[in-house]
């Protein structure tokens, strides 16, 4: 059984076909890599995925379950978790209050107009404890706004890992980050357990290729190339789209 | 600090009847207390639901009108107040249902529409609320069987039904509910796709502010003993949301200072200012441009900063302080 | 029979006034994307210099030109000096509006007064004309063809000048129009004064039959937000039908079930807004 399985997914917006006649399926416990020239339509397929955007036509299936019209609200539930390549956190909030935003999103909990927040001892603990596993620890109790760049792209894979997805969609998780930034994430993606599938957009190959261990290269809307890693670096087309056009 | 601050805030209060001067200065005080509930109400969605209405004084009239009538041709105090709870509510779920199918200027026009219908009702429906002449409540309700004529009597069950409301109010704010409803605010779409649903938080804190709106107008109706077209107007729309933004959307406290800072206005000021629409229209227009948080936080951070500068902190440290 | 004609005449004409309010109001809204609010003390306010400009001896005709030009000095004053500091934050400038209502309101209090002032019909303009055997108010008809005039230009201006043309791509994708180097915050201060501008003259034009009091303003905006959500924001021919739909809905709604008036109004409003809440800006990439 794939992880995540899609046949003959399509998208058009207007006029625009982003995505056409699409097949992918990653593996369970798989770690894939999407790269392609921008515009390929990558971010598209992750918001088609998680439910953003409705496809005109094709299949998603999450471990078997067919998902295509299941409304995006509940796929969490289902195991599916998303980090976005623009951080859309909640900036009026602590670490520790976005964090604990992701929890509430699983848990009936969020329904529940009577009892504090503040005093939710077992979901505190089980945020702070999301935020040790990403390093940031010490940050928990401090304004998202008053947080680096780097700081926030890890919280952004907290809030994703705190949700226990069998599924991971990152989405370029080193955009804008430094050297020392890049290496501390690439740790924290490696430290992810096997039963957790991972799925990677990266612009930035020569990180993103190390932790990769199949490689899908999308463009305009399609996917070209599929395969180990040596096998796509070697391809023709590879070396066409990044350095011929 | 914040818990003895209440305590005095509460001594204060209840014993304003005995330290205000007269008995008209007492009912401006209870008409602080009506409004400030509006205003609390509104705030669920203008601040914590990020969703600007211009129809609450729809919610606020309907409920007004319906108690009026009820206890002209209908019933006793309890059943018409509970009857008119219920219709407000009733309306309360149309309103949402058919205003949260858009949000920011779409949301406000379609409250803006649905506000004025109602009041278009009022105003031409002759036959049903009296248009221009209103509903006159002959006299107000006797709980347990204490009279509520006098304006100290009513100051007492005003506040009582006051400190209903700000306690329903700190509670939701705090809960999971409200910090839920205050991320539809910040990000709707990363709310949706961390599964909350979205629609239905919006739709559960509508009802909870068309409630109090609706609370508020049933007291006012009690109050002022006279209900008229005038209350669903957009004008009144407009004020709610004048003592909303300029009390400032992100605290409690704020729309309590709106309410009151408007009501003295009317009331008090208009005695001195002749022309006090104006300077309400003014005080709005410059809160939007330059102090979008409005009165509360705003004086906040601006006494924040002048201590700062008395303090003779060097100049680069308050401008962090400012930057922030 | 003779009192539908003249109804329907009264309709008509009444939408032709409500062209001359709401055209400004669609330009604005569908450049901007704001519901101007202040759109009704615009109106009201260029009734009001109306009746100052007659009072200083100027002809109708002048009068109504005069107000138009001090509603664009009016105009282009508030996008420039407030406006202007929200960029991109539409529901502030929303607000700012609703502000600026009720402190022209004050204003005209103030300076003339709480009694209602009419405005004389122009004297040879005064009269009635026999049609079918009904006969009509002269000035009526001619409100009619000023707004078809009107329509006319503003149709010509948006079709065939390089002005319109800006405008026109403004209201379509006004992220593409700033990226082909029109400059857009200087359009919208020209918008936005044309709009004022057209909703004085319209002020004018419905003195004689309105006359200028306090409330006016309430009065009118209702009637602009319900023209142009039924016509498309940013859309003329949408705004010249809407114009006469509400024309005649409120003329015969008055008529009929006086009592249902102002629902008669506002459903229609209510159940665009409903139904197309994302059509609120025309043409709109999803």
């Amino acid at each position: 059984m794939t992880a995540l399985e899609i046949r003959g997914l399509a998208k058009s917006f207007g006029g625009l076909r982003v995505t056409a006649d699409l097949d992918f399926a990653v593996a369970p416990g798989e770690r894939r890599l999407i790269i392609g020239p921008n515009g390929a339509g990558k971010t598209t397929l992750f918001n088609l995925i998680t439910g953003e955007i409705k496809p005109n036509a094709g299949t998603i299936r999450l471990f078997g379950r067919d998902i295509t019209a299941v409304p995006c609200r509940h796929r969490p539930h289902l195991g599916l978790a998303r980090t976005y390549q623009i951080i859309t956190l909640f900036p009026r909030d602590s670490l520790l209050r976005n964090v604990m935003l992701s929890l509430l999103g699983l848990s009936s909990l969020r329904w529940n107009p009577f009892l504090r927040l503040d005093r939710q001892h077992a979901l505190i603990a089980q945020a702070r404890d999301a935020l040790a596993r990403v390093g940031l620890a010490a940050l928990a109790d401090r304004p998202l706004a008053q947080t680096s760049y780097g700081e926030r792209r890890r919280v952004e894979i907290a809030m994703a890992l705190a949700q226990r997805p069998k599924v991971l969609l990152l989405d370029e998780p080193f955009a804008g980050l430094s050297v020392d930034e890049r290496a501390d994430v690439r740790r924290l993606l490696l430290a992810i357990p096997r039963d957790i599938t991972l799925v990677m957009i990266e612009h930035d190959m020569d990180v993103a290729l190390d932790l990769a261990e199949r490689i899908s290269l999308m463009y305009f809307g399609e996917i070209i190339v599929e395969g180990s890693r040596a096998e796509v670096v070697a391809h023709p087309r590879t070396k066409e789209i990044y350095l011929g056009e | 600090m914040r818990r003895s601050a209440i305590a005095v805030a509460l001594l204060v209060l209840a014993t304003v009847p005995l330290w205000v001067a007269s008995g008209y200065y007492v009912n401006i005080i209870s008409q602080i207390l009506i409004w400030a509930i509006l205003a609390l109400a509104l705030n669920v969605l203008v601040g914590y639901a990020g969703l600007v209405s211009l129809g609450h004084a729809g919610l606020f009239g309907i409920a007004s009108y319906a108690v009026a009538w009820l206890v002209v041709n209908a019933s006793g105090y309890l059943a018409a107040t509970l009857a008119a709870i219920a219709l407000s509510l009733a309306a309360v779920a149309i309103f949402a249902v058919l205003s949260l199918r858009a949000t920011g200027i779409g949301f406000l026009m379609i409250t803006l529409a649905l506000g004025q219908i109602l009041w278009g009702i009022a105003y031409r429906w002759i036959g049903l609320t009296g248009g221009d002449n209103g509903i006159s409540v002959p006299a107000r309700p006797m709980p347990l069987g204490l009279s509520l004529a006098g304006s100290t009597a009513f100051y007492y069950a005003a506040l009582l039904v006051f400190l209903a409301a700000m306690l329903s109010m700190a509670v939701f704010v705090n809960s999971p509910f409200g910090a839920s409803l205050k991320g539809t605010r910040d990000q709707p779409r990363r709310m949706t796709a961390l599964g909350y649903n979205v629609w239905l938080i919006r739709f559960l804190a509508f009802l909870f502010s068309g409630f109090w709106s609706g609370i508020a107008g049933i007291l006012y109706a009690y109050y002022n003993q006279f209900v008229s077209p005038q209350i669903l107007a957009l004008a009144t729309s407009a004020e709610a949301l004048l003592m909303v933004i300029a009390g400032g959307t992100g605290t409690l406290l704020g729309p309590i200072a709106g309410a009151a800072l408007v009501v003295v206005m009317k009331n008090v000021a208009s005695a001195y200012i002749e022309r006090w629409n104006f300077v309400l229209g003014a005080i709005f227009v410059a809160i939007v441009i330059f102090m979008p948080e409005g009165l509360v936080p705003g004086s906040l951070r601006l006494g924040r900063w002048g201590w700062a500068v008395m303090r003779g902190g060097r100049l680069a440290r308050v401008a962090d302080e400012g930057r922030r | 029979m003779s009192l539908w004609l003249l109804l329907a005449v009264n309709s008509i004409s009444l939408g032709g006034l409500l062209f001359l309010l709401s055209a400004g109001f669609s330009l604005i809204f569908g450049l901007m994307r704001i519901p101007n609010l202040t759109h009704g003390s615009f109106f009201m306010l260029g009734t009001y210099f109306g009746v100052s400009f007659l009072a200083m001896g100027f002809g109708f005709w002048l009068a109504a030109l005069a107000s138009a030009a001090a509603m664009a000095v009016v105009g282009g004053g508030i996008e420039r000096l407030l406006l202007r500091r929200l960029v991109g934050q539409e529901l502030a400038q929303v607000l700012v509006t609703l502000g600026l209502s009720f402190m022209i309101a004050d204003l005209c209090l103030m300076r003339w007064g709480g009694d209602p002032i009419p405005l004389p019909t122009p004297a040879h303009l005064r009269g009635h004309l026999p049609i079918l055997g009904v006969i009509f108010p002269i000035y009526r008809l001619v409100i009619v063809a000023i707004a078809v005039v009107v329509a006319a230009a503003l149709w010509l201006m948006l079709d065939r000048t390089r002005l319109g043309a800006m405008i026109r791509a403004g209201v379509d994708d006004p992220a593409m129009a700033r990226v082909t180097g029109i400059r857009v915050s200087r359009l919208f201060t020209l918008v936005f004064c044309l709009g004022a501008a057209l909703a004085g003259f319209a002020g004018v034009m419905g003195g004689p039959i309105f006359s200028a009091y306090p409330g006016l303003d309430a009065d009118m905006l209702p009637f602009a937000l319900i023209v142009v959500i039924l016509g498309g924001t940013g859309s003329l021919p949408g705004a010249l039908l809407g114009s006469f739909i509400v024309g005649f809905l409120y003329n015969f709604g008055q008529v009929e079930f006086p009592e249902l008036a102002y629902i008669i109004l506002f459903l229609p409003m209510l159940i665009v807004l409903v139904l197309r809440p994302q059509g609120l800006f025309g043409r709109q990439v999803p």
